[in-house]
């Protein structure tokens, strides 16, 4: 369990204010010039020796990702920092919490971050339902270029830096970083192709590097306390806290900061008071937001919760919004339902998915029902392989891995309620009292 | 230069190219939707899929940059497979309703589906239909058939400059329409039907009248403006059932004008199908011999002069010259507009720039034209300029429209200094001046400007006629132009209008006129005897561009009933009148052309080559006949006979006219 003293974000649950003087308390934007002072390159190479992954899903090295950004930006083609609240994925909800509880956190991660990779500018593209999220970011937006903390001679660095706060419009395309993007310049939110890659050629043609709320938030903290302490913490390659969301069958849901590669019986029983009637009655866990593919009961109980454990199970990290099934759950109608929302979200751009979701999601439709044929279990099977991997964006994957983990891992119920349905199987009678 | 390797074959290409295009190098085949080479890259119908070493998935090869040590494979199994899934995709909504398509026949989803496709479907789900959509009087919508590869947006976008197509929705909802469903307001809408690779966006003036393999192809030479663009004819019978542009990189690319592509219909009416004479005040049929003894017997004197149209073909124009030097002193006039277009060198009245020359220009002043209605296509050379070319700058003279591009509209009186600063420093500074321009002080102007760099000439003159540079190339001009000839018209024992159907009549009621043409209209007014002819898909022709192109066109069908070819009919007469023109053949006038003009016998550009013209430039101009907003839609007799071109005036030009109410 994670010690008190290593959290990150100290006021996660809001038993203190969100607003700066609370903020400075907690250690906000204490000397913040002096941890700039060593130098953009000096702030990338403690990142990498954190360890630091990026907090978004796909836990690329963030220290490596700024590294991509040009080293001496053309005056006429200013580099960006984009942030990424545009929190959507079935499952997450971290960034909600510390945007609403510790805003701060972010605003002075994006001052460093933006020094680090000589940004003159970050970008907070909020989720559009995040109202009163988005009313807390502008106000502390605001609090902060009032005591010149960001703004001309941000923190009396010298550097200057803006931060503008932009709202979405609520379509979950968006968080894609290109399709970010694309939406924040004003046009259809549709992912652009790579390469060109943002680093080179990002948001109004400039380079841009898109973080994730996390990655960005954590930034100071790790400069404060050392790359050391933090890589410190979780296994090898999966250093660093995290924020868990548990949702679903446990006893009590949470978001918590936790250890990396803390085992999930662990986080469970620690944090979320169980599953809710036992351990015995857990069906299913979905380990990482929606998109990523679940993992059954036997598989997960054990694991350790951090990016390259869960990869071995054929799953991911994700966001590490967790979502646990117990056996009350009709996992076929979960899945069906995750297949609507990836259909009602694809953004139309390219054919498989455009084509492809919907043509699953309504195979799933019959499939909880048994209304199908055996091999339309293949079928789709085969549909997924067809959408995965031919797109532009992963949205095709994401709606693809949470059908190959339900046919991977539930075949058998599968089949059995197509037989239930075809009468192959004599169901057993529920048995009526007599009157 | 990269080097890559497609299919074990090592390929280089040049830098910036795209794995499509080194596959293509490579003689790899890969199928395509939405990729089309004069459009951006959208890379979203994940058609052209290959196998990329050390890529876990396969890439779009039209947006993936070739680079050096490339292994590319497009034979794998994986590629089939995705090719297959790609196909299937496309096709699980695509109605099956072919038989009825118009596309049919001529569907890169059809022949893709043949060639890639699984052939059979696993679909088991009800199709998706989609309401069809209203683009305007020319693009026909069956939306159910659309598989968004977004070139039609691309298109009005990128090349029509217009923002009137879009996408809505997302998903499977999303649907191509043109904004709040209006006509989509481009000159160049049409092209968005050769562009859409299915059957979405047809032609509505052509819909259910002919299957594609039915039709006999023939290439041709528009007329409708000075562009020359190069057309193929697709005829059944003796009709031109529609006209497709032909590639041809150094003129129109591959679109064409909605002009050129619909106003074919005009060809079908209001023809002079039979020679009339005129008696007792009335026009009556008669046959061609009588036709001609009234010609015979209506000329009394020497003192004739002629008139040329805007249509006509080189053939047609030397032809009715040599008839007509057989009459006292010389007297045609090509220039119907009155436009005095000075003409001492053959470089004053070209478009010495050249239409692919015009895109690398880096400042264009625009004299008194209006380049998106005049000639469409030259103005998606200057938009190209502007989108491409950075610093690249505008201005222009006269009665401000909107280009599509940013242009900076100057009064008229004192130029602003930042115009003769631009023009000092540009590299390549091009003038364009338009038929209503005044020409001697376009030409001060130019010589103040200093237009030539080099091999450089930015001296520009915008036609609109296709038939002019050709009369001009033969020196078809005269002191006094057509006002001259009107004016002095009760003078005259006869007037000849060869085409000529821009002019205002009027003044010819008391002198004899023989009118030779293809349509009922203007110039048969006050005609006395009427000689039908040939539309210019009815003969073939030499006709030269505004940039001074010689270009070829050939016969795609006959001519309606008794009509002729013109210089058939110019031998024949002359035979009548008893000076009989000493070519009995086509290609004996050809020759003849080829003796005078040399720079007339070989297809293509010969800059440089001195005309003969000697036209002095005080022509009075004319009343240019006011059109309105319709004048790019009706400017030629054949357009004005046009149903299509008559719809298009109706829901595109007057549609955005505001409606005026009656006061109560």
């Amino acid at each position: 369990m994670l010690a008190d003293k290593d959290r990150i974000f100290t006021n996660l649950y809001g038993f203190q204010p969100w607003n700066l003087d609370a903020a400075r308390q907690r250690g906000d934007w204490e000397e913040t010039a002096a941890l700039m002072a060593p130098g953009p390159d000096a702030l990338i190479d403690v990142v990498k020796a954190s360890g630091l992954r990026g907090r978004g899903g796909a836990g690329f090295p963030t220290g490596m990702k700024w590294s991509f950004m040009p080293k001496a930006p053309n005056p006429e083609r200013p580099s960006y920092l984009v942030i990424n609240a545009d929190e959507s994925e079935p499952g997450s909800c971290k960034d909600r919490e510390i945007i609403r509880h510790d805003p701060h956190k972010l605003i002075e991660g994006a001052l460093i971050a933006g020094f680090a990779m000589r940004a003159v500018a970050a970008f907070i593209y909020i989720r559009g339902e995040y109202i009163r999220e988005a009313e807390t970011l502008f106000a502390a937006v605001r609090e902060a270029y009032a005591a010149g903390l960001i703004g001309k001679n941000a923190c009396g660095s010298g550097y200057d830096f803006d931060v503008v706060v932009h709202r979405g419009a609520g379509a979950y395309i968006c968080g894609e970083e290109t399709a970010m993007l694309e939406s924040l310049e004003g046009k259809k939110g549709q992912p652009r192709l790579k390469p060109p890659f943002p680093a080179g050629v990002g948001l109004y043609g400039n380079p841009t590097t898109v973080n994730n709320v996390e990655s960005i938030a954590v930034v100071p903290t790790i400069l404060r306390r050392g790359a050391p302490w933090f890589a410190a913490i979780g296994r090898p390659k999966n250093e660093g806290t995290k924020l868990f969301q548990i949702s679903g069958h446990v006893n009590t849901p949470c978001v918590v900061e936790e250890a990396m590669s803390v085992p999930f019986r662990e986080l469970i029983d620690t944090h979320c008071g169980g599953i809710r009637g036992g351990w015995d009655n857990l069906l299913a866990v979905i380990p990482g937001g929606s998109s990523v593919p679940l993992v059954p009961a036997e598989q997960i109980i054990d694991c350790p919760m951090d990016f390259d454990a869960l990869k071995d199970l054929k799953s991911g990290l994700g966001t590490a919004a967790i979502i646990v099934m117990d056996k009350s759950t009709d996992i076929v109608r979960a899945i069906a339902r995750l297949s609507y929302f990836y259909k009602h979200e694809s953004c139309g751009q390219c054919t498989p998915c455009r084509e492809g979701t919907g043509w699953m999601w309504r195979v799933m439709e019959r499939l909880v029902t048994g209304d199908a044929e055996p091999h339309e279990i293949d079928l789709l099977l085969e549909v997924t392989t067809e959408v995965e991997g031919h797109t532009i964006c992963a949205l095709g994957d994401a709606a693809a891995w949470p059908i190959q983990g339900l046919i991977r891992h539930f075949r058998p119920e599968v089949e059995a309620r197509i037989a239930r349905r075809k009468g192959f199987v004599q169901v057993p009678q529920m048995l009526e009292a007599a009157e | 230069m990269p080097k890559l390797t497609v299919d074990g074959i090592e390929v280089e290409v040049p830098a910036g190219a795209t794995i499509l295009q080194a596959c293509e190098a490579a003689g790899a085949e890969i199928p395509r939707f939405c990729y089309h080479e004069r459009l951006s890259i959208a890379g979203n119908c994940r058609m052209c899929l290959v196998e990329m070493e050390k890529s876990p998935k396969p890439v779009a090869s039209c947006a993936m940059p070739a680079a050096d040590g490339q292994v590319i494979s497009t034979t794998t199994p994986k590629v089939k497979k995705a090719r297959e899934g790609v196909m299937e995709f496309l096709l699980i909504n695509h109605p099956l309703d072919c038989p009825i398509c118009d596309q049919g026949g001529e569907c890169d989803l059809q022949d893709q589906s043949l060639a890639y496709g699984k052939g059979h479907t696993r679909y088991q789900e009800n199709k998706r239909a989609v309401t069809e959509k209203y683009m305007g009087p020319l693009i026909k919508t069956v939306m159910t058939r659309c598989i968004h590869c977004t070139r039609c947006v691309r298109f009005a976008e990128e090349i029509a400059g217009v923002e009137d197509i879009g996408a809505i929705g997302r998903g499977e909802n999303m649907q191509i329409t043109s904004y709040l469903e209006a006509a989509v307001a481009s000159e160049l809408s049409g092209n968005v039907i050769d562009l859409c690779p299915v059957g979405a966006l047809t032609s509505k003036p052509y819909a259910f009248s002919a299957r594609s393999w039915e039709l006999k192809r023939t290439s041709g030479i528009d007329v409708m403006d000075a562009v020359g663009t190069n057309i193929t004819f697709h005829a059944r019978g003796t009709q031109v059932m529609r006209v497709n542009p032909r590639i041809n990189d150094d003129v129109n690319e591959e679109w064409a004008s909605d002009v050129t592509r619909f106003a074919v219909d005009g060809l079908m009416k209001r023809r002079l199908d039979a020679p009339y004479v005129r008696r007792d005040g009335r026009l009556v049929k008669a046959s061609w011999a009588e036709a001609f003894a009234a010609v015979r017997d209506g000329i009394k004197g020497d003192r004739v002069a002629g008139i040329v149209g805007d249509l006509c073909a080189v053939e047609d124009m030397v032809a009715f010259r040599d008839l007509l030097s057989g009459f006292g002193p010389l007297r045609i006039e090509a220039r119907q507009d009155g436009a005095a277009i000075p003409a001492t060198t053959r470089a004053d009245y070209l478009f010495n720039s050249t239409l692919t020359g015009i895109e690398t220009a880096d400042v264009v002043l625009l004299i008194d034209c209006d380049p998106r209605h005049e000639a469409p296509l030259v103005n998606t050379r200057l938009r190209k300029a502007m989108r491409t070319r950075t610093p690249s700058k505008v201005f222009a003279l006269g009665t401000p429209v909107d280009l599509t591009y940013p242009v900076e509209w100057l009064a008229g009186g004192e130029l602003p200094q930042a115009l003769f600063d631009a023009f000092a420093a540009a590299e390549r500074p091009a003038l364009i001046v338009g038929m209503g321009a005044d020409f001697a002080q376009a030409r001060k102007l130019a010589e103040t400007l200093n237009l030539t760099r080099g091999e450089w000439n930015g001296w520009n003159v915008l036609h609109t006629a296709a038939a002019r540079v050709g009369a001009l190339d033969l020196g078809l001009t005269t002191d006094g132009g057509v006002a001259g000839i009107l004016a002095d018209a009760a003078k005259l024992d006869a007037v000849f209008l060869l085409g000529a159907d821009e002019i205002d009549t009027i003044a010819l009621a008391d002198t004899f006129t023989v009118y030779i043409g293809t349509h009922g209209d203007h110039g048969v007014r006050h005609a006395d005897v009427i000689l039908p002819a040939a539309a210019y898909a009815e003969k073939p022709g030499t006709w030269v561009n505004l940039e001074g192109r010689v270009q070829r066109g050939n016969r795609a069908v006959f001519p309606p009933g008794e009509a002729r070819e013109d210089w058939t009919i110019f031998r024949a007469l002359s035979d009548v009148l008893g000076r009989t023109l000493p070519y009995n053949d086509f290609g004996a006038l050809q020759a003849r052309i080829a003796a005078e003009w040399p720079h007339l016998e070989v297809e293509g550009l010969t800059p440089g080559v001195a005309g003969t013209a000697t036209a002095s430039s005080d022509t009075a101009p004319l009343r240019i006949r006011d059109l309105g907003g319709a004048r790019f839609y009706q400017s030629n007799p054949i357009a004005r006979a046009s149903d299509t071109m008559a719809e298009c005036v109706r829901d595109i030009v007057n549609a955005a006219q505001p409606l005026l109410e009656a006061a109560e």
